[in-house]
């Protein structure tokens, strides 16, 4: 299970790589979307507001909605996904790998977006810095329903507005843990206790993916 | 002495699909080490049949054995002991020729280094790192076979190889079947067409409305 994590991980990290639309698209889509929140805060009160880390885990949801797509269109043109079924991958390595390369992608846009927000909604760098572990483990959890969600709405092939209709509702706790961890770590309050929070869903979304990720992908 | 046990048997195999028939009660049975060719208008189930025999889609009713494996039974084994060429395309665009076949090599737990010589036995050596959504249809026609060569399946279900290619690649391909078929595996082709090499002397199976209508030795 281990081994077909780390191959199906590998590759596809690997093609974002060569297509980077990480880069070209996803991030510079995320950024834009933090300017705008900071402008529709207005440029007096971006520097004062608490709504920073809603803010930013506002951003983090459109783009993870965004890269859990694209996690799924590359597994779903029909030749592709009739391949890879005759190669036997063990169900429970795929999701834990695809889980892992999306929390990459996810970790590495979020490091983009917590800079961002430094820049311009003004949340304090101490604070922010102190947030990472809790966005880490928000963001991984976010990886692993947005993997399960991703094979139940269609894996690629069903209606685009299936995914957010249907994950919304499960991102929702994670969106709360993560505002609220970020959120003491800037302004002091129970830090630990969201963060519990973040780890006990990201372990629960991993077992649940791990058992049923299969029957997922053959229905 | 007994003949050996059939690569394939369909006993009255029904596929529907969102309750319209793909295949509406198919009987077939296929000797292993042999060459099928599958053809029949479009619609008339060549692609179902198949993806049917790949465990890529469930029997709806009647009975099957395909490779060993009951097609009632775990399909995912079966996907396993199969090798399926599909005419939509069968790789990940972005990763290189080497790179697909570098995955699937880990897939299957092979030695990479077996990638280079698939790769040069379909003629695509020269064209190892180049995107694969840069290769033109009749390369990744190649690939797909280079994919195939790296499994070494039982069962080979090729569906339409030939759209796509030119003579050259129509020669090469027939030549590689032989190749294959000789080599103890069985493959079973669909084409719009009976193949057109008379030295495989295949057998051909008409289809058409999802039954076979005709069975020419």
């Amino acid at each position: 299970m281990i081994r077909t994590a780390l191959l199906v991980a590998a590759k596809d990290l690997r093609i974002e790589r060569r297509s980077r639309v990480l880069l070209w698209q996803v991030l510079p889509f995320g950024v834009m979307a933090l300017v705008l929140s900071g402008l529709a805060l207005g440029p007096t009160h971006a520097g004062h507001s608490s709504a920073g880390p809603g803010l930013f885990y506002l951003v983090m949801l459109l783009v993870a909605l965004l890269m859990i797509n694209r996690s799924q269109v590359i597994e779903g043109t029909p030749g592709t996904k009739a391949s890879v079924a005759t190669l036997g991958l063990d169900p429970a390595g795929v999701f834990l790998g695809k889980a892992l390369a999306l929390a990459v992608e996810l970790w590495l846009t979020g490091l983009v977006l917590l800079g961002g927000s430094v820049l311009v909604l003004h949340t304090a760098l101490v604070g922010t810095l102190s947030a990472l572990p809790s966005v880490v483990v928000t963001l991984a959890a976010l990886a692993a329903a947005g993997t399960l969600y991703g094979a139940l709405s269609g894996g690629g092939q069903g209606p685009a507005t299936l995914l957010p209709v249907l994950s919304l509702p499960a991102f929702s706790p994670l969106l709360i843990a993560g505002e609220r961890s970020f959120s003491a770590a800037l302004h002091g309050g129970g830090l630990w206790r969201w963060w519990l929070i973040s780890l006990v869903a990201l372990v629960a979304y991993l077992g649940v993916g791990i058992l049923l990720y299969g029957v997922l992908e053959e229905s | 002495m007994s003949s050996p046990s059939p690569e394939v048997t369909l006993r009255d195999a029904v596929v529907l699909v969102g309750g319209f028939p793909l295949l509406s009660g198919v009987n077939l049975e296929l000797a292993p080490s042999s060459l099928t060719v599958v053809t029949g208008a479009n619609g008339a189930g060549k692609t179902s049949l198949l993806r049917l025999l790949a465990g890529l889609v469930a029997l709806t009713s009647g009975a099957g054995v395909v490779a060993g494996v009951d097609l009632r039974g775990d399909l995912r084994e079966l996907r396993r002991r199969v090798g399926w060429l599909g005419h939509e395309g069968s790789f990940y665009d972005d990763l290189s020729a080497s790179e697909n076949l570098v995955f699937a090599a880990k897939a299957l737990e092979r030695p990479t280094s077996e990638v280079a010589n698939v790769l040069e036995r379909v003629g695509l050596a020269s064209r190892a790192t180049t995107s694969t959504k840069q290769l033109s249809a009749g390369q990744r026609r190649r690939l797909g076979l280079a994919w195939l060569l790296l499994r070494r399946p039982a069962l080979w279900l090729l569906d339409e190889p030939y759209a796509s290619l030119d003579d050259e690649g129509r020669t090469f391909f027939d030549q590689l079947i032989g190749d294959v078929v000789a080599g103890g595996a069985t493959v079973v082709v669909s084409a719009h067409d009976p193949l057109r090499s008379s030295e495989l002397a295949p057998r051909t199976v008409t289809l058409a409305g999802g039954l076979v209508v005709a069975d020419r030795s």
